[in-house]
């Protein structure tokens, strides 16, 4: 089954697309980094998988079914915003109450288990915890709802270092653990790199590549050689990303075939290469910005 | 029990650093036919990579026969690799440092040999592909 699939999506407010021809069909089981600069539609697109948001054209189904189509399908997915969110005067332990009443499938010890590690005071504030804490709880939270999809909007991004390795840390333990999919987005591409097997680039409203992300590696190449007339490509190469001096092109293509042109020396890309290409792409002329590998 | 390691900054995947280190733990006598590699979660739990990395690399050392995972127990240590025996390695240690000494001598500078050397090994191990 697919977590999230999405067949020409979009969400508009008033004239403007906050995300639009979004086609997506995200299998289970995988921790998946949504990526994209600010304001490219990451957050409506997690709003629209939420059913926070509803959208304006196109389907969304998540785990199978409309998002919060009911409480079966609301206990389903667990959700960390933006922002965190906690309530500031209530304690560590009143969220752990709260939590069980709200929750039928609620596993309390798993929350106590990890406030314990994580040596949280249950009788503090959460207004009072940092802001490291206080990620902790929510994600805490989240996941001792036992949902099969944990949704996480920029989880770490507020986060010192440190504690956003404490913050995966513990998020990776889980999936371990429980085996659940995980969709979050974050423009820390190093973090992206340590912890998603799947990767969908949003630029501009609309997704430019989507797909496991041992894949797309094993799709793009860096070139460099003599400069070159792209017109003498072959192809089943598509230019990424192109630079060129009056003596030499170093390109970064799509390629589902071996490079055998001797002219060029072949390296592999890393996930930040391949990432920082597409999002440069929205500078393009539009001719050049052909969605690739958009899954259906 | 070994404890992996990640070097970022290398480029090489993650799941074949963690294969490699295995490699090399059973290389140096650090880990031997029987011992246990920590679970994935172990791993994750103190690298905060994604679980299916570790289980890929597992795969893959199961796919050459080192390791074998008992479901419910954990993944062993099946067998040492088999490296060249030590007069073999010995033998070519020498060529290569004989090799690298006549290049020095010619005036050849540690960048101009490892092009040479990159070349050559890239040449050499396409062959083999091909």
């Amino acid at each position: 089954m697919n977590i999230i699939q999405t067949i020409g999506l979009g969400k508009a407010y008033g004239r403007t697309w906050a995300l639009r021809d979004c086609t997506l069909a995200i299998p289970e089981g995988h921790v998946v980094g949504l990526v994209g600069p600010n304001g490219a539609g990451k957050t409506t697109l997690l709003g629209l998988a939420t059913g926070l948001l509803a959208p304006t054209c196109g389907t969304i189904t998540v785990l199978g079914e409309r998002p919060a189509a009911g409480s079966a399908q609301l206990a389903q997915v667990g959700f960390v915003a933006q922002d965190t969110s906690v309530y500031a005067r209530m304690t560590v332990a009143d969220h752990l109450r709260l939590g069980a009443w709200l929750n039928p499938g609620w596993d309390g010890e798993l929350a106590r288990r990890r406030i314990g590690e994580l040596g949280l005071d249950p009788k503090q504030r959460a207004g009072s915890l940092s802001g490291g804490q206080r990620a902790q709880l929510a994600l805490t939270l989240a996941m001792a709802k036992r949902p099969g999809l944990l949704i996480l909007d920029e989880p770490v991004a507020s986060l010192d270092p440190l504690a956003r390795r404490e913050f995966l840390r513990g998020l990776m333990e889980t999936v371990a653990e429980r085996g659940l999919s995980v969709v979050l987005s974050s423009h820390l591409i190093g973090d992206l790199e340590r912890v998603c097997d799947y990767l969908i680039v949003l630029v501009a409203s609309r997704v430019r590549i989507a797909g496991e992300v041992s894949e797309l590696l094993a799709a793009h190449r860096r070139l460099s050689g003599p400069r070159r007339d792209l017109r003498t490509l072959p192809a089943g190469q598509e230019v990424v990303e192109e630079s060129h001096t009056d003596r030499q092109t170093v390109l970064l293509i799509r390629t589902g075939e071996p490079v055998n042109d001797p002219a060029w020396t072949v390296t592999p890309v890393s996930l930040e290469d391949l990432v920082l290409a597409y999002m440069s792409q929205a500078n393009d002329t539009p001719a050049r910005r052909s969605p690739l590998g958009v899954a259906s | 029990m070994i404890e992996f390691q990640l070097d970022e900054t290398s480029g090489v995947a993650t799941y074949l650093q963690l294969a490699q280190q295995v490699h090399q733990a059973l290389r140096m006598g650090m880990l031997e036919p029987g011992d246990r590699l920590p679970t994935a979660q172990q791993v994750v739990a103190k690298l905060a990579i994604n679980p299916n990395t570790v289980h890929k690399a597992y795969r893959e050392l199961e796919r050459e026969g080192l390791v074998r995972a008992r479901p419910g127990l954990g993944t062993f240590v099946a067998r040492v690799p088999s490296g060249p025996d030590p007069a073999t390695q010995t033998r070519f240690l020498t060529a290569i440092t004989d090799w690298l000494r006549s290049a020095r001598a010619a005036g050849l500078g540690p960048d101009d040999i490892e092009a040479i050397y990159r070349t050559a090994f890239r040449n050499c191990f396409a062959e083999g592909v091909a």
